[in-house]
């Protein structure tokens, strides 16, 4: 269980407070209107932006201040990959940072590699990639990496619609295999019906505790309606 | 990264520049006051500087505003040199300008057709030219950064409205000039200010010594360390009077980019285009000429230097290399401490090591060490120090921006994948900062080839670098050698600044 237990956030006339309860092994999207804090939510969570007050917790225990030492993997918006390292380097920097691999370790990332279909490709260089295969090569670390939660913050957010459906059939899948635990901010609304259990509304700097898709959509509160734009038909869709 | 390597790397510059002053001030000798002599060097040192920059400025006007607004063949080439004078050793300037200005020179040469007698460049007017070759293209630059900041669409509006030449000078270009050149004047100032070589090489006498080269000469004619103290002191006070005024005076950075382009103008008339090819034509014969002489009398004498000046071209290599790495030892860790922390200590940093003269601090440390070590022994290690410590605030301005920008992109993964200390600075900081990282290499690789201020202190003959052996050619007025040496002087000090320029850029990947 990830717990936030009273968080707050002041960065000038910026504010953003927590108080929730993430069950493990739920998909979460977040979302909300830009601006309202998704992004802060999540950096809060993985410590890269430390709280006013208040504290965070995963199965009871607080979490410690460094990041790599929280139990977090993160895919971000962009900057995933280290463009002077090849493929397989960054991908083998989600078993060890100073990147002293074995060769266990090298057929390990191999096979990560292989598992987003990327296997061949593990000299080539950021540049050299399309941008899904770059956001392949960032959930190959995530596999290595292994923590039980996966915080996405809107990572394909620059890719095409057929792209990104293929994108997050491969999260669903990797989300499953690993039984971790996922939060993914979004700005599109079908993300979240695609994908998650439960949706995490952030606005008027508040992030609410989560609310299962299905009941969300049927019922949108105020916040979300104005957001969403309204349109009932878009919101209520026959499969819900 | 910790932030101790950094705090240590400050640390050893604090020490550096205000242990040797404790160590100056403890031995100086207050006991006779000043004498006369003294005082003529703190008055020279003052309106040398004052005038020195004061003629860079206004003679730097009329360049930058042909620069700002004229596009023409061989303007970037122009504005590529106009920084090149940074990375030019001073004594090869200087003999430079002695080939055009002095007796023998070719000025002189053209005024003896008319029976006019020779001019002489040595004394006070010796050293203010030198200084205007030096500054008048840093002047040029940082002018033309203030005309090109004026936003293209103020002109375009000024066309609209009917506006002469005289309207825009009076409502846009005057407005930034004065903006600008306080800064651009109180730069000058301070580099004026502990200039030393050209004060060595060109002044000298009761009425072109300044603190400096008063400190160097009570050091090597008469050892009196007392009278040399106290002269440190007032040099160490001058600058960090000066320094105080530049603090509240928003001084520009010269490390100017984006002067590649000229802003379109509709005032254009057959008088401007006239000024304005006459002060580029002017400025680059002014510029040009010099080295293009010290190419013509020392190419031919190349091969048949003597084995003197190789040692000497030898030693400072090793010195060059070693400063350019210690900057690099510096710089990285400082930089990391100022993008994570503390901002203010790359200005702080700045302005320390420019009320700190050189020959204050090698004036401490020749104290310091004095008593235990003949100081010729560690001539080379401690130029290189110095030099080190004297390239670091460029260095900074190259590298600090650059890490800013890597930290603010892949900072956040870097956390998060656990990159701390040693893997950070191999897998994130080395290949992303190569350009940075080899520009400031390259600028205190080259700084310190042709440096001549330390190391004319503590060396003996036997240990010369290349600048001081060019030196005491010129001293022996051996001029074909001197000018022979220079050549090879130049040639190394812009091969070392473009290898390791090149090396940062080549195969970076972005």
């Amino acid at each position: 269980m990830l717990t936030i237990e009273n968080a707050r956030i002041e960065m000038g006339d910026f504010t953003l407070v927590a108080d929730l309860q993430v069950q493990e092994g739920k998909r979460v999207a977040v979302l909300g209107p830009s601006g309202a804090g998704k992004s802060t939510l999540l950096a809060m969570i993985a410590g890269f932006q430390p709280l006013t007050s208040g504290v965070i917790k995963w199965r009871g225990a607080v979490m410690p201040d460094d990041p790599a030492d929280r139990p977090i993997s993160m895919v971000f918006q962009d900057n995933n990959l280290f463009p002077h390292l090849t493929v397989a380097q960054n991908v083998g920097l989600g078993i060890r940072p100073d990147l002293r691999l074995t060769s266990d370790d090298k057929k390990r990332v191999e096979a990560a590699l292989a598992r987003v279909g990327l296997a061949g490709k593990e000299a080539r260089k950021p540049a050299q990639l399309s941008g899904g295969q770059i956001a392949r090569v960032a959930l190959a670390r995530v596999l290595l990496r292994d923590r039980p939660l996966l915080l996405l913050d809107e990572p394909f957010g620059a890719l095409g619609p057929a792209l990104r459906a293929e994108m997050l059939a491969l999260v669903d899948e990797l989300a499953a295999e690993t039984q971790a635990t996922l939060l993914m901010v979004s700005h599109n609304p079908e993300d979240a019906r695609l994908l998650s259990d439960d949706v995490i509304l952030v606005e008027g700097g508040q992030a609410h505790a989560p609310v299962p898709t299905a009941e969300i959509f049927e019922n949108p509160p105020d916040a979300l309606r104005e957001y969403l734009g309204g349109d009932r038909h878009y919101l209520v869709p026959s499969d819900l | 990264m910790s932030h101790w390597p950094g705090l240590l790397a400050v640390l050893l510059l604090v020490v550096m520049v205000f242990g040797t002053l404790l160590a100056v001030t403890l031995r100086a000798d207050g006991g006779r006051g000043l004498g006369p002599s003294d005082w003529a060097a703190i008055r020279f040192t003052l309106w040398q500087a004052a005038l020195s920059a004061g003629v860079s400025v206004v003679l730097a006007i009329p360049v930058a505003r042909a620069l700002a607004r004229r596009d023409f063949p061989g303007r970037r080439v122009l504005v590529t040199l106009l920084g090149a004078p940074f990375i030019l050793p001073v004594i090869v300037a200087v003999l430079g300008l002695i080939a055009v200005f002095g007796r023998t020179g070719i000025i002189s040469a053209a005024l003896g057709l008319f029976g006019i007698d020779p001019i002489s460049v040595y004394g006070y007017h010796g050293v203010i030219l030198a200084h205007v070759f030096f500054n008048l293209p840093l002047a040029t630059r940082l002018i033309l950064q203030g005309w090109l900041s004026i936003p293209a669409e103020r002109f375009r509006l000024a066309a609209s409205l009917g506006m002469g030449p005289r309207d825009i000078a009076r409502t846009l270009e005057r407005p930034m000039l004065r903006e600008v050149i306080p800064g651009a004047f109180l730069v000058i100032f301070l580099i004026c200010l502990t200039s030393f070589a050209v004060a060595l090489a060109l002044g000298g006498g009761p009425r072109a010594t300044t603190v400096e080269l008063a400190i160097y000469e009570a050091f090597k004619f008469d050892f009196d360390l007392g009278r040399a103290a106290m002269l440190a002191l007032i040099q160490f006070a001058m600058g960090a009077g000066a320094a105080m005024i530049a603090f509240r005076v928003a001084v520009p950075g010269n490390m100017g980019i984006g002067l590649d382009r000229a802003v379109q103008r509709w005032d254009d008339n057959w008088r401007q285009r006239v000024l304005d090819m006459t002060a580029v034509a002017l400025a680059s014969l002014f510029l040009l000429l010099p080295l293009m002489m010290v190419f013509v009398d020392g190419v031919p004498g190349l091969l048949t230097l003597p084995v003197s000046v190789f040692q000497a071209a030898f030693r400072s290599l090793l010195v060059a290399f070693g400063s350019a790495f210690l900057t690099l030892a510096l710089a990285l860790p400082i930089a990391a401490l100022v993008v994570q922390r503390s901002a203010w200590l790359v200005e702080g940093l700045g302005y320390l090591t420019i009320a700190a003269s050189p020959l204050v601090v090698g004036t401490g440390l020749f104290l310091i060490l004095f008593p235990f070590v003949k100081p010729a022994d560690l001539a080379l290690p401690v130029t290189a120090l110095v030099n080190a410590a004297m390239s670091l605030p460029f260095a900074l301005r190259a590298i600090v921006p650059a890490l800013r920008t890597v930290e603010r992109d892949f900072g956040a993964l870097a956390d998060g994948l656990g990159l701390h200390g040693l893997s950070r600075v191999r897998l994130l900081w080395l290949p992303r900062l190569r350009r940075p990282l080899g520009f400031a290499l390259g600028l205190a690789a080259a700084l310190s080839m042709g440096d001549l201020g330390v190391i004319a202190m503590f060396a003996d003959p036997q240990g010369v670098t290349l600048p001081l052996q060019l030196y005491r050619l010129m001293g022996a007025y051996r001029m074909d050698d001197a000018a022979a040496a220079a050549v090879l002087l130049l040639g190394l000090s812009l091969l070392l600044f473009w290898i390791f320029d090149r090396g940062g850029r080549v195969n970076a990947d972005d």
